[in-house]
């Protein structure tokens, strides 16, 4: 870091200096997954959509309230906060360049994360061994692609975990795998707003 | 490496920190956005099954307490800030946020509208038993 002597002065914070160069590379990244995170969450919008227009129309089939079981959707929940939190933790670690930690808290995050897809898969099989399945009504349609589709993001940032972990150990904390890991960071926060959205909209509203 | 930033990465914590006061300030952050977070997940559960209170107005204090957690995740998570250095992250959010309510809100007013419309009024009823 060569740069004590060239800390911004007030003034230039606050006029906006003319001299600085380009982002950094780790804000650029940043940001570009930040884009991609707020267009998948527009993508999830028109699911939640959806979903909301067809909750009704249970065609003859079960309901909402007869399908959900609010004690597995807190520990979810629970799972799913927590392994947020662990993923904090983890990013902590990494950005003090601790190897040991990081494993510590990436294993925390991915079996939280692993026991929340199986509670949930747990559940989708309960509901299709009653006959609760898609094909039953469009509201089961729509539940499980709104359901589902949080469950395959939570699959993929398992195992994209597993991935940078890998890396980690075999390329150490290089500035390409920090802003990985960073982006990995900033996708597992981001599932954990859409499961916000998603418990309170089905799960505690369609109880009702 | 953080001087003459101006931006900041979403997700990156306070920049202008000694390290190891880095660490704390970092940890305390998460630990208050935690507290937070499982405040509300606990009030939005208890206030879906309880009796005690008026239930057609529970819907509507499930979406506060729903977007309140979203904003704690974004401010204690995410490290989304007013600041300066976040301009570009806030605008980026401000927009996608104007998208998902357009989306979600044009299409339950637009599939409303349908619905009344498409539903057969009760004299059409009628008119068809009697053909």
């Amino acid at each position: 870091m060569s740069a004590a002597a060239s800390i911004p002065s007030g003034r230039a914070l606050r006029t906006g200096s003319e001299h600085r160069g380009p982002a950094s590379k780790r804000i650029v990244v940043g940001y570009g997954f930040w884009i991609f995170l707020l267009s998948d969450i527009v993508m999830f919008s028109a699911i939640f959509a959806t979903y909301a227009v067809l909750v009704h129309a249970t065609a003859g089939g079960p309901t909402g309230a007869q399908l959900f079981d609010q004690t597995n959707v807190a520990i979810e929940t629970a799972c799913l906060l927590a392994s947020s939190f662990t993923c904090g933790l983890m990013s902590m670690a990494i950005n003090s360049r601790n190897a040991p930690a990081t494993y510590i808290f990436a294993a925390i995050t991915f079996a939280l994360g692993a026991a929340f897809l199986g509670i949930e898969l747990r559940e989708f099989a309960g509901m299709i061994a009653i006959g609760a399945t898609p094909e039953r009504s469009a509201f089961l349609s729509a539940f499980f692609t709104l359901v589902g589709c949080h469950g395959l993001h939570v699959s993929i940032g398992l195992l994209w975990l597993v991935v940078m972990m890998a890396q980690v150990a075999a390329k150490g904390f290089r500035p390409n795998v920090e802003r990985r890991l960073l982006c990995f960071s900033l996708f597992w926060h981001a599932l954990d707003i859409i499961w916000v959205a998603l418990f309170s909209i089905v799960y505690l509203m369609g109880a009702r | 490496m953080q001087d003459e930033m101006l931006d900041r990465a979403p997700g990156d914590d306070e920049p202008s920190m000694v390290a190891h006061d880095e660490t704390h300030a970092g940890l305390r952050a998460y630990l208050i956005g935690l507290a937070l977070a499982v405040i509300l997940t606990a009030t939005s559960f208890w206030a879906a099954n309880t009796s005690l209170l008026w239930a057609p107005g529970v819907a509507t204090g499930l979406a506060v307490l729903a977007v309140a957690q979203m904003g704690v995740h974004l401010a204690f998570f995410l490290h989304i800030t007013t600041g300066p250095d976040n301009t570009n992250n806030v605008l980026a959010l401000a927009f996608g946020v104007l998208i998902v309510t357009l989306v979600v809100a044009g299409s339950l007013w637009i599939m409303a509208n349908l619905n009344d419309n498409a539903m057969p009024s009760p004299e059409l009823m009628n008119l068809h038993m009697q053909h």
